[in-house]
């Protein structure tokens, strides 16, 4: 039984939100987060993303294939979680799980399927065997490479992005919303809440993107592309700010306040969270990798390529750690108060094995990578530039950039 | 096997003598002799006959119609003496795991500059005496469960609508449907509802259902020996939590949350959420 400190109420000393569920806004993230990155290339034309647009794209796939799997293991009833979708009771926020997922998911297939259309034509024809129908099959059997065929995908691109970029919003913002929505929570119940977990959503897709972009370069033996490095950092760095902002803002309106719950929840901070929040959250992955950034973006034309990116490779790396702390904090922390508001129970710790436990949550990380990993050797990453795949996409953005901006 | 409790029939209602019969007059009450008499021969020559012939009776589960009741409970804390009977009858009548409360009892020891409050084991086994660091000046018992809220979070958040309220107003969460998700319990201000560690469904009181409607009452009013809990329904204008609903001043828990509760207390202290 876990120790309690003051009172708890009997059945408040349980923490039914397992690692799971801090593992699951933590994947959608990454989700929500890799897609903005995309969309700022494939709706806004912004030229210096072309680099990652793909593999964002990509890992905005892999992880929302995986993203699913921790609510259904969490269940008491994992065999009963097509209820959810089947017979949603409408006025839960979890119900809306259902629509907004599949919603998402057949959006990014389509956009997927019309981003590497070219290059899946242009693999089917060079296969031979099994691979070839394979590649044939992706292809849904369709060879047209024609200036009008590339035409409408590139206008079906452009118009799925701007149904998926407040598809991926929805879809995060919307796991904010189900804490957020708590009003018996004083830690969850803030309006702010989905805001706080969209940008962080957006810190640590960009985030994985960097450490990703920079993996992938070794790997591929190329160097990374600065400027492309450059403008991650930059995002990174301006929606950081914006995250600590709101994460602080939450905080001390709480504090000024003197709300009913801030003795509490100021204890929480202090003592139970005291390493998550405190170093890991605040310091360790908000304060040092906002400096790391300060110096990438306000320094930039002075630095040395393999400074940039390891300055912007360690940044990211820290900003990984605040976000995973941030959903700790904010998933496990409202679970270790007392809704009585006077207890707090000890700090908790996660099973290894199990299918809650630690074991699991590394599995479920590492599953999207894997998913990345057979998407590169299928499709691959790069931009098809040398097949002149790359050439009408090098023609067709800058129009879409400027088409989008006239429309703003 | 948990002991089930010992059924008690409920009373009938208090329907008093009519003004007629009191009024009665000699002639009449030979003539109602008369009749009743003669309806003893006939019955006793043709009893097994009439039973035979007369529909057979509902049981009560079956007769019962919930449009017709609308229940409320009422706790007065001033009555409380801690003995926790009401939570060992309700884990013995419900089942309830060890380590889990359908109803709890909590102690409260209140100074002018402190307050103390626990709940050993839910107030299972009674209270110990306690010892406390400041000046006492107060001390109390407030039982607690489900406040079967008209507005309530719970039902409101699950994605399945497996929880659900009553026509008479009793909220319930089917087991069957139930995924074991746990946002009820995330999202219950007043900590009654938790996952049952057996069959992982959400579980909470249901002010005993399978037996207030068979007229019983709820196992905890039924062994409560102070009368600090009632149940009562609101569609009887006679019900005493409704004549104390109407006319005491009584209050809910977390009032300021909306929920609307259907458990309502006398005498509530301030130190209590």
């Amino acid at each position: 039984m876990p120790e309690i400190s003051g009172f708890a109420f009997p059945n408040d000393v349980h923490v039914w939100w397992s690692l799971m569920i801090v593992l699951y806004p933590y994947l959608t993230g990454f989700v929500a987060g890799s897609f903005i990155v995309t969309s700022l290339y494939h709706l806004f034309g912004r030229q210096e993303f072309k680099p990652v647009a793909r593999l964002a794209m990509a890992t905005s796939l892999a992880f929302l294939a995986i993203a699913g799997l921790p609510l259904t293991l969490h269940l008491g009833h994992p065999w009963r979680n097509w209820f959810v979708v089947v017979t949603p009771h409408f006025t839960s926020a979890m119900a809306g799980f259902g629509i907004l997922y599949s919603g998402y998911l057949v959006i990014l297939l389509l956009e997927v399927w019309f981003v590497w259309r070219q290059e899946i034509i242009a693999r089917a024809r060079r296969s031979r065997g099994f691979m070839r129908g394979i590649y044939k099959l992706l292809a849904l059997y369709t060879y047209d490479t024609s200036p009008e065929a590339r035409d409408i995908d590139h206008r079906a691109i452009t118009v799925l992005a701007a149904i998926g970029l407040p598809g991926a919003c929805m879809l995060h913002g919307y796991v904010g919303f189900i804490f957020g929505a708590i009003k018996a929570n004083p830690w969850w119940s803030t309006p702010l809440m989905p805001v706080i977990f969209l940008m962080s959503a957006a810190v640590s897709g960009i985030a994985l993107l960097i450490v990703l972009y920079q993996a992938v370069s070794k790997f591929q033996r190329r160097p990374a592309d600065q400027p492309c490095v450059s403008a991650l950092a930059r995002w990174l760095w301006f929606f950081l700010i914006l995250t600590i902002t709101l994460e602080l803002l939450e905080i001390i309106v709480m504090a000024y306040e003197k709300s009913e719950s801030w003795v509490i929840i100021s204890e929480l901070i202090t003592t139970r969270l005291e390493f998550s929040y405190v170093t890991m959250q605040m310091i360790v992955g908000g304060l040092i990798p906002l400096i790391l950034l300060a110096i990438v973006v306000m320094m930039n034309r002075y630095l040395h390529e393999r400074v940039r990116n390891t300055l912007s490779t360690a940044a990211a790396l820290l900003c990984l750690l605040q976000v995973f702390a941030m959903r700790w904090n904010i998933v496990i922390g409202g679970q270790l108060l007392s809704k009585s508001l006077r207890g707090l129970r000890s700090p908790y710790e996660s099973e290894v094995f199990g299918h809650e436990g630690i074991l699991m949550a590394i599995a479920l990380f590492i599953a999207p990578f894997v998913i990345l990993w057979v998407f590169d050797r299928l499709l691959g990453f790069s931009e098809p530039e040398e097949e002149g795949g790359g050439q009408a996409e090098h023609g067709a953005a800058p129009e879409r950039a400027a088409s989008t901006t006239m429309q703003l | 096997m948990h002991e089930r409790l010992r059924v008690i029939q409920p009373s009938p209602p208090p329907d008093g003598p009519s003004a007629a019969a009191c009024g009665s007059t000699r002639r009449e009450f030979l003539a109602d002799a008369l009749r009743l008499s003669s309806g003893a021969v006939v019955l006793l020559a043709g009893a097994s006959i009439a039973e035979g012939a007369a529909p057979a009776e509902k049981p009560a589960g079956e007769r019962y119609n919930w449009d017709e009741h609308l229940y409320a409970y009422l706790i007065d804390t001033t009555k409380c003496i801690g003995c926790g009977s009401c939570v060992r009858a309700c884990r013995a009548e419900n089942g309830v795991p060890d380590g889990f409360y359908r109803t709890w009892v909590e102690r409260y020891v209140v100074g002018m500059e402190s307050a103390h409050v626990d709940s050993p084991s839910g107030g299972i086994d009674g209270f110990p005496p306690i010892q406390v660091s400041f000046v006492a000046t107060k001390s109390f018992f407030v039982p607690k469960m489900c406040n079967h809220c008209k507005a309530t979070p719970c039902i409101q958040v699950c994605p399945v609508g497996a929880s659900y309220r009553t026509k008479d107003g009793v909220v319930m969460v089917d087991g069957e449907r139930c995924i074991g998700c746990a946002y009820c319990v995330q999202a219950c201000p007043y900590g009654s509802r938790f996952l049952n560690p057996t069959n992982h469904t959400a579980e909470k009181c249901t002010w005993c259902y399978h037996r207030v409607t068979k007229g019983l009452k709820p196992a905890c009013v039924e062994v409560c020996p102070t009368g600090t809990r009632l149940f009562g329904d609101l569609k009887r204008a006679d019900d005493p939590v409704r004549q104390a609903i109407e006319h005491d001043r009584v209050a809910i828990l977390q009032g300021h949350l909306l929920t609307e509760p259907q458990c309502y207390y006398l005498h509530l202290d301030k130190e209590v959420r």
